[in-house]
This record gives C-alpha cells, sequence and structure tokens, in this order.
C-alpha cells in the first residue's frame, strides 16, 4: 500500500497480469473455440469482477451485504434490455408486442447503464438498509434480492422486462471476435475482452481501495467509532462503498448476461450470491487477488475439472461406485468444508500478489522468477 | 481572560433515570491545559462523549469557537476543530502506524471518490503524506512507520492514538485518560509530550485522567465533578486543598493513581 514510488513487486505484478491477458490471446487463437478453458476464463472473469465488487462491501468496509445476485440481475437485464436488436424485439417480446423499448445501445454503453442502474437501485435501497448492522443488514439486503427477483417476473413489467420469458438474441461474447467477410473468424476476442472489462473494472476498483477514501472505508471497517471520531462521515462512506459495489456488481451482471447468451430472472437466485460469497471466503475476505483466484478455481471446478464425477467411469473392468448425475456437487461441497475449516483464512489471507512477491524477494533477494 | 474556544454550558446526560451528568458548566480557553477529573463513574468520558458528539445532550449547550455544535455529529464536530482519543485505545488494526495516522487526514480531503480513485488528486495526496511523515518525526513514531498499529508496545499505541489525532488538525484535544496503563516514568514523558504538541500545534487541551502527577503537573485549570455533579474548579493548588475534592475523591485516588 506504500506506493511513494511503484515498487518492483507492482510493476512484476502488472506484467504477470499483462502476460496472462497475452496468454488468453494467443491461446485463443491456437486453441478450438469450444475448449472448456475458455468457457472457463469467461465464467470465471465475471465471476471475479462480482466476487471482488462484493469482497469490496464485505471485506474491505465491513458491510455484510447479501444483495449481490439482485444487482446482478438489474445489470443483466438493463443490458439484455438496450441491446437486443429492434429486429429482433418482436421475436423476442413476442407475448408483449415487441415490448416497450424501441431502440438499441452500443454494447459499452449499455454495460456503463447496466452497473448505473444498479448503483442507483443501491443509493435508493441504501438509503433505509444501511442504517442496519451486520446479520440485519444481510437478511434485508437478501430479502431485497428476492424482492427484485420477483418483480422482475411479474407479468405487468412484462412491456420491458419480458415478464417470466427470457430476454435473448442480444449481443454475447462471441460478437466481440472479428469475422470475414464470409463469417469465418479472423481474430478471435470472444474470451479476451470479457477478461479486459472484468480486468479494467478490478483495476479501478483496486485504485479505489489504494485511495484516500479505501483507507477510509478499510477504517470504517476495524472500528467504526474511531473512523467517525477522525472525521469520516459514516453514512455517506458506507453508501459510497454500497453503490460503488453495485455498479461492479450490475457490470458483472450484464458480463452474465453476454456469457449465458440469454437472461431469466428466476436465475439470480440467492444461491448465486452464496457462490459468490463462497469464492471471497475462499480467496480471503480481504483480497483482491484471492477473490480473483478463486473465482477461477471455483468455476473450474464446477464446470469442468469435477464434472467426470457425474459420469459412470470405469477404471478397466471396475465400476467406480458413486459416480453419477449430482455427484459432482456432494464432492465440491466436501471440498469447500474441507477450506473452510483448515484454510479459514482462504487462500490469501489479506494479502495481494505484490505482497506474495515481495516476500519472495525478501527471501531470495532478486531471485524471484514467475 | 483570554480568547474561549470550548464553552459548555449546563450540560445534563440522563439516561433513564440516571443522570450521568448534572448541570455541568465549563469555560476552556485558548492555550490551556485543562483537566477534568473525578472518581469512577463521576460522568468524565459522558461529557466527553457530549462534547464529541456521541451522545447528545439531555439539556445543555456546547460551543466551539463561537460556533454551536450540540447535537452535531461526531465527524461533523471533528471537522470543526476537536479531536480526541480514547480511554481504551482504538487504533485500526489493519493498517499500519503510518496509514493509520495518513486517514485521519481523510476529512481535509479537496477530493472526491472519483478524482481520488484515478488519481486527479496527486498533489493533494502527496502533501498529505508528507505531512503525515513529518507528523510522526514530530510525536517520534518515525521509527514504527511500516509496523502494524496493534504490535506496537502499549506506550506507543497511546502515542499513536494522539498522533492520529493530532493528524485531523484540531483547535482542541480531548485526550481520554492518556496515562491509562502507563508507568511513572512513562507519564511523566507524556506531560512533557502534551506541553510540547500542545505549543507545537497551537493546540487547547482538554483532559480526563486518574494519575495526580499528571493531572497535577500540567493543568492550568481543574474541574472536578463527581456524581456527574461539579465540585470545584481551580487552579492545581487550589483545588488540592479544597476540602469537598479531599473527601470526595484526592485522598482515595492517589493511591490508585500510584498502583
Amino acid at each position: 500500500m506504500n506506493k511513494k514510488k511503484i515498487d518492483s513487486a507492482t510493476i512484476i505484478s502488472a506484467v504477470i497480469v499483462l502476460a496472462l491477458f497475452v496468454a488468453v490471446f494467443i491461446a485463443e487463437q491456437i486453441i478450438p473455440a469450444t475448449s472448456m478453458l475458455f468457457t472457463v476464463i469467461k465464467k470465471g472473469a465475471t465471476y471475479a469482477l462480482v466476487a471482488v465488487s462484493m469482497n469490496l462491501l464485505n471485506g474491505f468496509t465491513g458491510i455484510f451485504s447479501l444483495g449481490q445476485a439482485g444487482f446482478m440481475l438489474i445489470g443483466a437485464y438493463v443490458y439484455g434490455i438496450f441491446t437486443i436488436p429492434v429486429a429482433a424485439r418482436a421475436d423476442v417480446y413476442q407475448y408483449y408486442n415487441g415490448g416497450l423499448v424501441q431502440f438499441t445501445m452500443p454494447v459499452f454503453l449499455a454495460m456503463l447503464c447496466a452497473g448505473l442502474a444498479a448503483a442507483f437501485l443501491a443509493f435508493l435501497i441504501g438509503l433505509p438498509v444501511l442504517r442496519l448492522k451486520s446479520d440485519y443488514l444481510a437478511i434485508a439486503t437478501l430479502g431485497f434480492a428476492e424482492i427484485i427477483r420477483a418483480l422482475f417476473q411479474w407479468d405487468k413489467l412484462g412491456p420491458v422486462t419480458n415478464g417470466s420469458n427470457m430476454l435473448r438474441l442480444f449481443p454475447n461474447f462471441n460478437d466481440f471476435n472479428i469475422k470475414n467477410a464470409d463469417g469465418t473468424v479472423a481474430v478471435y476476442f470472444s474470451t479476451l475482452v470479457p477478461l479486459l472489462i472484468a480486468g479494467v473494472c478490478i483495476g479501478v476498483i483496486i485504485m479505489l481501495i489504494n485511495s484516500t477514501y479505501g483507507r477510509a472505508l478499510m477504517a470504517m471497517r476495524d472500528d467504526e467509532i474511531a473512523a467517525e471520531a477522525m472525521g469520516i462521515r459514516l453514512a455517506s462512506h458506507k453508501r459510497l462503498a454500497f453503490c460503488i459495489s453495485s455498479f461492479f456488481a450490475g457490470v458483472g451482471g450484464a458480463m452474465l448476461a453476454m456469457y449465458q447468451t440469454t437472461v431469466q430472472a428466476k436465475s439470480f437466485t440467492t444461491a448465486m450470491t452464496y457462490e459468490i460469497l463462497l469464492i471471497v471466503v475462499i480467496g480471503g475476505i480481504g483480497s483482491v487477488t484471492g477473490s480473483c483466484l478463486s473465482s477461477f478455481l471455483f468455476v473450474a471446478c464446477s464446470e469442468w475439472w469435477l464434472r467426470f464425477l457425474d459420469q459412470k467411469q470405469m477404471i478397466g473392468n471396475f465400476e467406480v461406485p458413486l459416480l453419477r448425475n449430482g455427484f459432482r456437487l456432494v464432492v465440491f461441497s466436501i471440498i469447500i468444508m474441507i477450506v473452510v475449516l483448515f484454510f479459514r483464512q482462504g487462500i490469501m489471507g489479506n494479502k495481494e500478489l505484490p505482497d506474495l512477491i515481495r516476500q519472495l524477494q525478501g527471501k531470495n533477494k532478486g531471485g524471484a522468477d514467475k | 481572560m483570554s480568547e474561549n474556544v470550548l464553552h459548555i454550558e449546563h450540560l445534563t446526560m440522563r439516561f433513564g433515570g440516571v443522570v450521568a451528568v448534572n448541570n455541568l458548566s465549563m469555560d476552556i480557553n485558548r492555550g490551556e491545559i485543562v483537566a477534568l477529573i473525578g472518581p469512577n463513574g463521576a460522568g468524565k468520558t459522558t461529557a466527553f462523549n457530549m462534547v464529541t458528539g456521541v451522545y447528545t445532550p439531555t439539556e445543555g449547550k456546547i460551543v466551539l469557537a463561537g460556533q454551536d455544535i450540540t447535537g452535531h455529529r461526531p465527524d461533523e464536530i471533528t471537522k470543526l476543530g476537536i479531536a480526541r482519543t480514547f480511554q481504551n485505545i482504538r487504533l485500526f488494526g489493519s493498517m499500519t502506524v503510518f496509514d493509520n495516522v495518513l486517514t485521519a487526514r481523510h476529512l481535509r480531503r479537496t477530493s472526491n471518490f472519483l478524482t481520488a480513485t484515478f488519481r486527479l488528486n496527486a498533489a493533494e495526496e502527496r502533501k498529505m503524506r508528507q505531512e503525515t511523515e513529518a507528523l510522526l518525526k514530530e510525536v517520534g513514531l518515525s521509527e514504527f512507520r511500516d509496523e502494524m498499529a496493534t504490535s506496537l508496545p502499549y506506550g506507543k499505541q497511546r502515542l499513536l492514538e494522539i498522533a492520529r489525532a493530532l493528524s485531523t488538525q484540531p483547535k482542541v484535544l480531548l485526550l481520554d485518560e492518556p496515562a491509562a496503563g502507563m508507568n511513572p516514568q512513562e507519564t511523566e514523558e507524556l506531560g512533557a509530550f502534551i506541553k510540547q504538541i500542545k505549543d507545537k500545534f497551537d493546540l487547547t487541551v482538554f483532559l480526563i485522567e486518574h494519575h495526580m502527577n499528571l493531572v497535577m503537573g500540567i493543568s492550568d485549570r481543574i474541574y472536578v465533578i463527581d456524581f456527574g455533579k461539579q465540585i470545584a474548579q481551580g487552579t492545581p493548588a487550589e483545588v488540592q486543598n479544597n476540602p469537598a475534592v479531599i473527601a470526595a475523591y484526592l485522598g482515595v485516588d492517589e493511591d490508585e493513581g500510584v498502583q
């Protein structure tokens, strides 16, 4: 956090991140687009952003909020509603005469709107809810997310939200690919762009955390009474953190919409919030690096590495017992319990990547090769 | 008398049927060191909490340099120039010594969250850091700069609390039992330190303390309360010889104070 002058650890971290981006770009051109790797990166990037935004609240500000799925839902819907091509609207809104909204926004503008809408709602919700403390706040935000989910499925709002029917046909990650005239893909960007979007957003959050406002938020987390006595206005700073976190949850929701290619309110369940919370806890409460790492690990485990547990597996002639549809979730839960029981600090505790590099440098002066 | 900085008028605080502070009036002038003493449970910390805005007084008025601050929020009052330390140390535990002091500069910012996030306030941030560095040097904590606040020895933590309060650039510094848990030598050093920062930062100091040596040694004037009511006031010599005070308090506490 002492960035009086930028130290080598920070530079090395930046280089590592940059190298990852380059690696993804190259991999995308070589490996077939159907590879599970890209699915994991796309979804992982989305979850990483939402997890970091949740960490900003739960880890850095000390506000225990469980409204993440609600803000993602808003982001996803705002994105979907504003980007479905006008020509496709009659098809999507078939039960509502093509819907009310009859214009289309550029993708990035719609993502910004998604974030702003979530932030605005957070502002409104925050007025009453942020007066509550700890578990009460968690329950109130959880309730809010449920209300939002019900509201967006309400038939009367159908002309805007398409009721309980899904939104679809809006631009998704594959539309970032640059195509030749004949429709074949010239350069793949469908994985890199989501990763970049998440990266930029997380970068902004890191910059906020390292600013004077970030210090004020952490002071509030450490000791509210002392923070207030040092002239930090609790209400406004909590609201700020809540709105910013929701903004990025909204952007994350838009990304999730692009990842899924369809949006349906009923999929933004409490379980989704818990998944994000798990990621934050596993990664380490108060570590951005941890949240990012654990997002990718979490998504890779649940979508890819543990898939084999859902099918019959033969070792020679021996059929491995227990393996059947759904067994993956059992194993997954056990892994999570082990992590929570034995690695209570999560993967990273409250350390960040530069801290690790500094440790390495301390041990092995100048010889850190990573 | 010289310029009045803090004026407290008929201050009363009731918690249900309990009257914690009863009709307390005080006047503190610029550049003074004024102590508020009294036996345990006399209402000293309650009085502090009213002045700093933690409690809104049931009755009465608090005026800081001509401005009525009764019932203002704690952060507003700090902004107007009253900083405090806590009886039971309340440092920002996850932060370094440097960041603790730096964070207390947040309230003097001119940036908003966008300019701060995108580093458009670099000049201000640099100035904040330089001033924090200077302040740490002033109070003698420079060598602990990068240590975690809670890993400091007890006496240094108390010092850090004072440094953090100074960082808010106060007119009046409220010290809530700054010598609690200190040995006689540390207490003596603290007394000299309080006088030194008072002159250096042009402060007015208002303190609660049980160590009578410290109180008598540095205070210009002393107010004594017992059961929420003021029973005496005056110079240390006057208070020491006041029969009401001796009866209520001094004789008993001198032993306690030395421990």
